[in-house]
């Protein structure tokens, strides 16, 4: 149903196969409304979770998915250090496939990584972060909420603000989000956006009210707090200053603009609280649309075709 | 690969013969006696002479590069004297300089005693390249004075950069008693930080973290001032940028005593072949773009660069199958280097055979201070027999190193090393 075997980024992913997933979602969203919320379509798959680095939303989230479609889930937590120790990536790949699988999400610090394991086993891998690659799986939820509040994607306008250059969320909503239609505005610390984003077909400007002024939705990144007071930025004030979305700066455009927020908030810091938990944000839904989004990529990798001599 | 003694008479025959030192090629024969140049032109064979059919090859001057890493002694397991030497005559290189950043690395006169010794025990020339600083720690100077006396033919931190200006100076400074070669691998490490290729488009797209071309060039810069600045000799390695050629370029024009020297690899490669991560292509200098490798071949062409050297870099399949970040800087080279370097320069941007092989030969070795004018009757025969139009495709089977961390796997290549004559033997390629 989909194109390609796996979901390992955004670059490229045909706009149709994203359209369906974005349906599909909205679909299993009414599952999710149900009493009973859960449907037999991955009954006796078997998906394994397996996360080289931390993760609390995406990993429950991408659990919750797996388990309200039947599927049998494995959750596996590497740390990175135990390769650094002795064995291979290939190694620790091929063992896990050995135990006869269907499907491996994998979330890793390495950029390429779920390609490299595409290489090693034979089995669906889909991308649940690759250090500062891509996040496929977040930006097709962002844009489902996006479809869901706007009911288009063409032509909408998306700031993403923050730290981009350390963003696999923003990465691919860039790649999503140009390929259906949209626009993008990057905005952040010059510091913070890669030296040859332009070259990606997006936007660049330092100046977030403007980007305010121009924009229909943003989301809003996390600003980690090791990135403060080193070389890039200078202080939590300063960012706060610069590019902070507060109540105050919001009040200065007399316009509905929506506010997202990929998670986990720095209140105070990307984001007041009180435009965090305004009518106009729609971080929760996000939240909600993940499990939806997710759902419906596991059911069209898995659940697509009926394997031979399964009866 | 098959190698054998040579007899008493061989007989190179019907082949063209490539002079580099005469810039001449035209057909001849060449005859050896006793494992040394005898005469070339028209020879008629005795009935006992070995006879080597030659026709539609060239005969030329045994392959030389002055830049590999042998890894012995400290880490066998990705090569070894011996190995590394099969690779050289798989590529038809007939003498190599080993860099010395091996564990221990050569910062001593006993480890160059060492290498130099090992190196006779091998088929192939094996001169080493000494430390610039104790354990290449950019701190200590090394007994340059003893190390060559021992065999040491230049001095370098490669892998590492001499960051310390200051020390640069004094290297620089030092080795002018000696009128050596000094060769820094210019990478500014406070620039380029984790970064694992070429900041860009193409890195951006990888989410990568990616260090930009001036983390070279100035570096090169800094050490071409320096050498104007002392007077010393300098040789620039594997470079890989636009800007630190138009640097070489420049500062060429008033000085003699700089040399560069240009990678298969950066001539072959762009940025752009690394969208699918392939580890085998993680260097250091990393593959750049395509103006860059637009800018290098120019650079091959006006005589920017005096020489071709590989970089030989050999690591293991279990550094190499690990994520991007982990897998370490280095590709192996010897193999594929002639028919990469002939496809791209010769068959593809017009360039003259002869000048290549003066880049593979006399030059590298007129800047190591070796003899160039191997044709000279009585001189030990050291050569090297090609096909320059065989169109083949690079392949595992024919790696010789230990290691096989090659990114020109499955890349067509024209340009076929056929048989490597020296020290006494010859090694030809099925």
């Amino acid at each position: 149903m989909l194109q390609q075997k796996h979901l390992l980024g955004l670059e490229g992913y045909p706009a149709e196969d994203i359209q369906t997933i974005i349906d599909t979602a909205f679909t299993f969203r009414e599952v999710l409304d149900r009493p009973i919320k859960k449907v037999p379509s991955l009954q006796g798959k078997t998906i394994v979770n397996l996360f080289f680095e931390n993760s609390t939303r995406t990993r429950i989230s991408f659990e919750l998915a797996q388990k309200r479609l039947s599927a049998d889930t494995v959750n596996f937590s590497a740390s990175t250090s135990s390769l650094k120790k002795g064995e291979t990536f290939k190694d620790t790949a091929q063992n896990i496939e050995a135990m006869k699988i269907d499907a491996v999400v994998m979330r890793h610090p390495t950029p390429g990584a779920p390609l490299h394991l595409t290489q090693h086993i034979n089995s669906i891998v889909i991308n649940a972060g690759d250090g500062t690659h891509e996040h496929p799986t977040q930006a097709i939820l962002d844009m489902t909420s996006l479809h869901e509040k706007f009911g288009y994607l063409k032509g909408l306008k998306v700031g993403i603000i923050g730290d981009i250059s350390h963003s696999r969320v923003a990465l691919s909503n860039i790649h999503g989000l140009k390929t259906m239609g949209a626009e993008v505005t990057l905005c952040g610390p010059s510091t913070l956006i890669p030296p040859f984003a332009e070259d990606l077909g997006v936007s660049v400007n330092y100046n977030v009210d403007e980007v305010i002024e121009w924009a229909d939705a943003l989301n809003v990144l996390r600003i980690q707090r090791e990135r403060m007071g080193g070389g890039l930025l200078p202080s939590v004030r300063e960012y706060r200053n610069l590019f902070g979305i507060s109540t105050e700066r919001l009040s200065n455009h007399k316009k509905e603009i929506v506010i997202m927020h990929p998670g986990p908030i720095n209140r105070g810091v990307e984001i007041d609280s009180s435009v965090a938990d305004s009518d106009q944000a729609i971080i929760l839904d996000q939240v909600l649309n993940g499990v939806a989004s997710r759902m419906a990529i596991l059911y069209l990798l898995l659940g697509g075709k009926q394997e031979e001599g399964n009866s | 690969m098959k190698t054998t003694k040579l007899k008493k008479q061989v007989v190179l025959k019907g082949g063209m013969i490539l002079d580099p030192m005469k810039e001449t090629l035209k057909k001849g024969d060449v005859l050896i006696e006793n494992g040394k140049m005898k005469s070339i032109g028209k020879v008629t064979p005795t009935k006992s002479a070995d006879v080597i059919d030659c026709s539609g090859l060239i005969v030329t001057h045994g392959f030389c590069d002055i830049h590999v890493h042998f890894r012995e002694p400290g880490r066998e397991d990705k090569e070894t004297l011996d190995s590394g030497s099969l690779a050289a005559l798989a590529g038809g290189f007939t003498r190599v300089c080993v860099m010395p950043n091996t564990n221990p690395p050569l910062d001593s006169p006993e480890s160059i005693r060492y290498t130099v010794d090992r190196g006779e025990e091998c088929p192939i020339h094996i001169h080493p390249i000494g430390a610039i600083t104790k354990s290449q720690n950019g701190k200590e100077l090394t007994e340059m004075g003893a190390m060559l006396s021992e065999g040491a033919v230049a001095f370098s931190d490669d892998g590492l950069p001499v960051t310390d200006t200051g020390m640069m100076r004094n290297a620089l400074e030092y080795a002018t008693m000696f009128d050596v070669p000094i060769i820094n691998h210019a990478e500014d490490l406070c620039l380029k930080k984790d970064g694992v290729m070429h900041e860009g488009k193409i890195s951006t797209q990888l989410g990568l973290p990616a260090s930009p071309d001036i983390t070279e060039s100035n570096m090169v810069h800094r050490d071409l001032e320096l050498t104007q600045l002392t007077g010393a000799c300098l040789h620039v390695p594997h470079v890989s940028s636009a800007k630190s050629t138009d640097h070489i370029r420049q500062m060429k024009k008033s000085n003699n005593k700089i040399t560069a020297e240009v990678t298969p690899h950066h001539l072959f490669f762009t940025d752009e072949d690394l969208i699918t991560y392939n580890t085998d292509l993680k260097v250091a200098p990393p593959i750049r773009t395509q103006a860059d490798q637009k800018a290098l071949i120019k650079g091959a062409k006006d005589g920017t660069f005096d020489c071709i050297a590989t970089d030989h870099a050999p690591h293991t399949i279990e550094e190499k199958e690990g994520t991007f970040d982990l897998a370490p800087f280095g590709m192996i080279g010897l193999e594929s280097c002639f028919g990469a370097v002939n496809r791209v320069l010769v068959k593809e941007n017009k360039f003259d055979i002869i000048r290549l092989i003066q880049m593979l030969s006399v030059n590298p070795r007129k800047i190591m201070g070796f003899e160039t004018d191997l044709f000279t009757n009585g001189n030990p025969a050291e050569l090297t027999i090609f096909d320059p139009n065989k169109k083949w495709t690079f392949k595992k089977s024919d790696i010789y190193s230990r290691s096989h961390n090659s990114p020109f796997i499955g890349e067509a290549l024209i340009g076929r090393v056929r048989a490597t004559i020296v020290k006494g033997h010859i090694t030809a390629l099925v």
